[in-house]
């Protein structure tokens, strides 16, 4: 079974990562122009008397010293109070509740569809290695790496909008549980522009793996043995590739829950990138923080899970 | 943003792979039907570069001639022009140049730190690779375009800044690109014989470890520049990165936005622009890999 040694270890790292995922951030934040009492008045906040921008600076704690800043803001963020947002004047963590989901599922769908498209695109390059079918794949995955996400996103609107004079939609978003087909009409073009380099990624090791697999011994073997192609395919050859290709899919996925600003801002969808994005060019340092944070939290989150799933499908990781 | 390229398969360490400053690597990777292609690519990329920003092309990049605007290609303007009558080609040259100066400085810089990083890390265990393993952990569990993005908005725009936030995306990349091979040669029967002999560490790092951490290093470079040719153009789409009115690929896309509908060149042309630099860097980087490749050299 998985070692529990294994375990406290990976979670302790994980951990260790974050508390310095934090305090870069923080670090960081701080040395960008500007402080909380600019970012909520403008330009007035040069007519502040002493006196009261004074005031202002205790009254948003940052008349601290960084040390006690940040550890304000840590012992808060555990008790689940992140602050509030000097622009808007909510709390960051409502801000975090209606811009989580967007980004989730935008990412999850992404991941679905690239990781479909990478697995059938890869076994059917990888099973004719050298053929006309698989230069063409590989050729659309090197394609697929290649085009920029923010070029691949601009040219989707624009064909939208001549062809079927789609224009993305700045006002609201409709949740998933409100109505699907408005929901997706939404998520779905954004998603697909996110999964073409997704699954791209996923074809290239698929189909590497695939031809490395079903050149081994075993194989042969199992093929000498007169089993139907499908079960080698399926049971020998995928089984055997599925490792690396689950360890690639989880990181990717990771990567995609904080790379969604771009497509975010093209498509106007209000998910987390969109958020985090606005807040940098406010300077609304709470939400910028809490933002940073969730998507590191999740990434590691993320790839827990992966080295965890790994060592369930490799039982021979479990020795070491 | 994709997964970062990181190069998970060294060549054995073992054996002696073939020396990077080797004259021979060039030609090699020339052979290669790919490597031929990329070479020939990148080469071209480079004198469009040059062209563009000595102002040898016909059209000045930043001039308007609202009398012109948006016509499409022709003799005259051959890549057409934008919304101000600015001639494509001309831009599309200068965003070539701007897009490569932040590249190749931002991975000199990355693959510089980040080498002696990884390198000392690896070679000298201990405390320092526990702080340089952390460091990279910690840098590793932001996406990139995020970091980028971050390290930009904290130092402010202009190429050298934007140049700044993506070396510090890089550096980790390269420190555990070198850390892996130093470690494994490290632990090496040779050198630990040479240890034992008294030789001192500066010597064994130049003679034995150095050209077995090269090989990945250089494939990792080209592989760096890539990205950070998307990512440039990425954070200048976003308005993070070069400013109006100089001309940028990222930028270019940005304005097409507006015009797109009614003239396809003002998209096509910067767009077809950055996604052959990709390529080239990326087909470059594969032929590199295969030439430095000891396990293949007899092919």
């Amino acid at each position: 079974m998985l070692s529990w040694r294994w375990f406290v270890a990976r979670i302790g790292g994980a951990v260790i990562t974050l508390i310095g995922v934090t305090v870069v951030v923080f670090i960081v934040l701080r040395t960008i122009p500007g402080n909380a009492i600019t970012a909520s008045l403008g330009i007035e906040s040069g007519t502040l008397t002493p006196a009261q921008k004074a005031s202002l600076e205790h009254f948003y704690g940052i008349d601290k010293p960084w040390v006690a800043q940040l550890w304000t803001w840590i012992t808060g963020a555990l008790s689940g109070n992140l602050g509030i947002s000097l622009t808007s004047g909510k709390t960051v963590s409502s801000l975090l509740r209606t811009a989580l989901p967007v980004t989730v599922e935008l990412a999850v769908l992404a991941a679905m569809i690239g990781t479909a498209a990478g697995l059938l695109l890869g076994v059917l390059a990888g099973s004719r290695p050298g053929k006309v079918g698989d230069s063409a794949t590989q050729g659309f995955a090197l394609l697929g790496l290649a085009i920029p996400e923010f070029v691949l996103g601009t040219a989707v609107v624009a064909i939208l909008a001549q062809a079927f004079h789609y224009f993305p939609d700045t006002g609201t978003f409709v949740p998933l549980t409100q109505s699907v087909s408005g929901n997706l009409s939404q998520v779905l073009y954004p998603a697909l522009v996110l999964a073409v380099a997704f699954a791209a990624n996923v074809m290239r090791t698929t189909r590497s793996e695939y031809v490395e697999m079903a050149g081994a011994d075993y194989v042969r073997t199992a093929e000498g043995k007169g089993l139907r192609p499908f079960r080698v395919r399926s049971a020998h050859i995928l089984r055997n590739a599925m490792i690396p290709i689950v360890t690639l899919t989880g990181i990717q996925f990771g990567y995609l829950l904080g790379g969604t600003v771009i497509v975010e801002q093209i498509f106007a969808l209000p998910g987390l990138g969109r958020l985090l994005f606005t807040s940098i060019s406010n300077r609304d340092y709470p939400v910028v923080q809490a933002c940073v944070l969730v998507i590191a939290v999740l990434f590691v989150v993320v790839n827990l899970a992966v080295d965890l799933l790994y060592r369930v499908i490799d039982p021979r990781t479990r020795a070491s | 943003m994709s997964v970062l390229p990181v190069v998970t398969d060294p060549p054995a360490a073992a054996a002696a792979p073939p020396a990077v400053g080797d004259a021979g690597l060039i030609r090699r990777v020339w052979r290669d039907r790919n490597g031929a292609v990329a070479l020939v690519v990148t080469g071209l990329l480079i004198v469009v570069a040059l062209l563009g920003v000595t102002g040898l092309l016909p059209h000045d990049p930043i001039a308007q001639a609202p009398a012109d605007r948006l016509q499409g290609p022709s003799g005259t303007y051959w890549f057409g022009t934008d919304q101000f009558g600015r001639d494509i080609a001309a831009r599309v040259a200068v965003g070539v140049w701007t897009s490569l100066r932040v590249a190749v400085v931002s991975v000199a810089i990355a693959a510089f730190i980040g080498s002696i990083l990884g390198i000392s890390a690896g070679f000298f265990r201990g405390w320092l690779d526990q702080v340089v393993s952390r460091f990279v952990d910690i840098l590793f569990a932001f996406p990139a375009i995020l970091l980028a993005l971050a390290v930009v908005s904290a130092l402010g725009n202009g190429w050298q800044n934007t140049a700044i936030a993506i070396a510090v995306v890089y550096t980790p990349i390269f420190a555990r690109v070198s850390r892996g091979p130093t470690l494994s040669v490290g632990a090496s029967e040779y050198v630990k014989a040479q240890r034992v002999l008294g030789i001192p560490p500066w010597r064994i790092l130049l003679r034995h470890i150095l050209p077995n951490v090269s090989a990945p290093i250089v494939v990792q470079i080209t592989l760096a520049l890539s990205w950070a040719i998307l990512t440039e153009s990425s954070l200048s789409f976003l308005g993070l990165g070069t400013q109006p009115p100089t001309a940028s690929l990222g930028l270019m896309v940005a304005d097409a936005r507006d015009t797109v509908a009614t003239a396809w060149w003002t998209l096509t042309f910067p767009a077809l622009a950055i996604i052959v630099a990709v390529i080239a860097l990326n087909l470059l980087g594969d032929g590199l890999r295969s030439a430095l490749d000891p396990r293949r050299s007899g092919q």
